[in-house]
């Protein structure tokens, strides 16, 4: 041991074994994660009771409205993260701007995909004009169109300010795509013809406290995965910026 | 407040110009929404019921298709020549020369649709020209243009921009197109004005919002 350390006197300077070790602090994440995902594994498949209207796919519901509330909020994160972003001007805000679009991406298709799954037995429909539906999938694109535009944007600065501006624009735009789709579903009103149409389901306490669980578990999972993309793309910045010295270095040498 | 209106005014007539010499920019939207309309009539079934329901929702689809393209092609223009950099050195607040690309914008897409909607009210048999139609071209076009105005220059740099814009604009302007959508169905069944006054507030609230955020949005766009 001593003579390891001995021979690699520069290993805690080195930057890889840095990011080694900054690595393994966020391990924490990871491990919590595990087990509150384990739990609400548990709570929802086994303790909680099968709910008398819709049977067992209202289990699916443990996984699509965590999954649902994470989403919405990762989309708030991205209009907060861009503001400060517009404010300040330092390129970790728009990184976190931008781990949190695509993991925030990632929840979003989670959510239409078992909201889908969900609605087919109980609604009778996989799709129908409800409001909520309608906003959800029109914010969905928005996100999509967030993270084409970071794709095909020359990098640089103007690319980061111009992901701000649109992260923005969309979330003024959410109350108004909300008002209009809440408009439209009245105007036809939505099919629904499933065991749903006409009983509210009456929420136990198991149901609540499921669900509650299941949101911390799927957060703690979606910060874990933003904290990763962050470093992932600290560490693609610093790439791109050694390129670009080298480049110019080989540039001035020849 | 003058001054303002003369420097909107000269922009925008520079583009009306540039326009009445080349009329590529028209002819596109006019063209390509009247070849959404022609293919609709032999797509889906319009016997008269049929058409009073799909017709609004075919003839705003289109308008908003035909002026993606059409906003590309303006904006493409005006950077590739170099019109966007002598823009920004004018000594105009960017606000203004926003306003002035909006407003050309705005009367581009009103001209191609007054060519477009006798078409429609033929080839859908539906009751179009009246006075509530002209609101509600008002009102769509406004919010049209001025956030198509903002994405056109926003994705004018990006690779594949015929696939960007769109990807921007359509749902954005998602709330703006039910409405038109909406209200024109009214109209076509002939329903008053109180019938669809929620569908005009919707399209209203989505123009004052849009000009005044795109307008302030549009500096961090000219900022190099």
């Amino acid at each position: 041991m001593h003579t390891l350390s001995q021979t690699e006197p520069t290993g805690r300077h080195n930057p890889f074994m840095k990011s080694i070790s900054l690595l393994r602090d966020w391990n924490w994440l990871l491990a919590l994660s595990v087990v509150l995902t384990a739990l609400t594994l548990y709570m929802a498949f086994v303790w909680a009771p099968t709910e008398a209207n819709q049977g067992a796919i209202q289990r699916s519901i443990y996984i699509h409205v965590p999954v649902a509330w994470v989403s919405m909020m990762a989309m708030v994160a991205l209009a907060v993260f861009s503001i400060i972003y517009l404010r300040t001007g330092r390129a970790r805000w728009d990184r976190l701007s931008a781990a949190t679009a695509e993991t925030g991406l990632v929840f979003g298709a989670l959510m239409l995909l078992t909201g889908v799954i969900w609605a087919r037995p109980v609604w009778g429909v996989w799709w129908t004009g409800e409001a909520k539906l309608t906003t959800a999938l029109i914010l969905f694109f928005i996100y999509v169109a967030y993270l084409m535009f970071r794709t095909y944007f020359p990098p640089g600065a103007q690319r980061q300010r111009l992901a701000a501006v649109i992260a923005l624009i969309g979330a003024i735009d959410t109350p108004i795509i909300y008002w209009a789709a809440n408009l439209w579903a009245e105007a036809h009103p939505p099919v629904i013809i499933g065991p749903a149409r006409d009983t509210e389901s009456a929420v136990g306490p198991e149901i609540g406290i499921t669900m509650l669980v299941g949101a911390v578990s799927f957060f703690v999972l979606f910060l874990y995965i933003v904290v990763q993309r962050y470093r992932t793309r600290c560490a693609e910045d610093e790439v791109m910026e050694l390129n670009r010295h080298v480049g110019a270095t080989q540039a001035a040498g020849a | 407040m003058t001054g303002s209106v003369t420097v909107v005014w000269a922009l925008a007539r520079k583009d009306l110009l540039l326009e009445f010499r080349n009329r590529d920019v028209v002819v596109a939207i006019a063209a390509f929404s009247a070849l959404v309309l022609a293919i609709f009539t032999f797509a889906v079934d319009l016997s008269d019921q049929n058409a009073r329901v799909i017709g609004p929702g075919v003839l705003w689809a289109g308008i908003a298709f035909a002026g993606v393209l059409g906003l590309n092609r303006a904006v493409a223009t005006e950077v590739e020549q170099g019109g966007m950099d002598a823009l920004m050195l004018t000594p105009v607040s960017r606000d203004l020369v926003f306003m002035g690309k909006a407003l050309g914008n705005f009367i581009f897409l009103a001209l191609a649709q007054l060519a477009v909607l006798p078409l429609f009210a033929v080839l859908f048999n539906l009751v179009v020209f009246r006075w509530e139609m002209l609101v509600i071209c008002i009102l769509a076009t406004t919010g049209f243009s001025s956030v198509g105005t903002l994405f056109a220059a926003t994705s004018v740099k990006t690779r594949a921009r015929e696939i960007m814009l769109p990807m921007l604009f359509l749902p954005v302007t998602a709330p703006l197109l039910i409405a038109a959508v909406e209200a024109t169905a009214s109209v076509a069944i002939e329903e008053s004005w109180s019938d669809m006054a929620q569908w005009l507030q919707l399209a209203a609230a989505f123009d004052v919002v849009f000009v005044v955020v795109a307008a302030l949005a549009f500096q961090y766009v000219l900022e190099e």
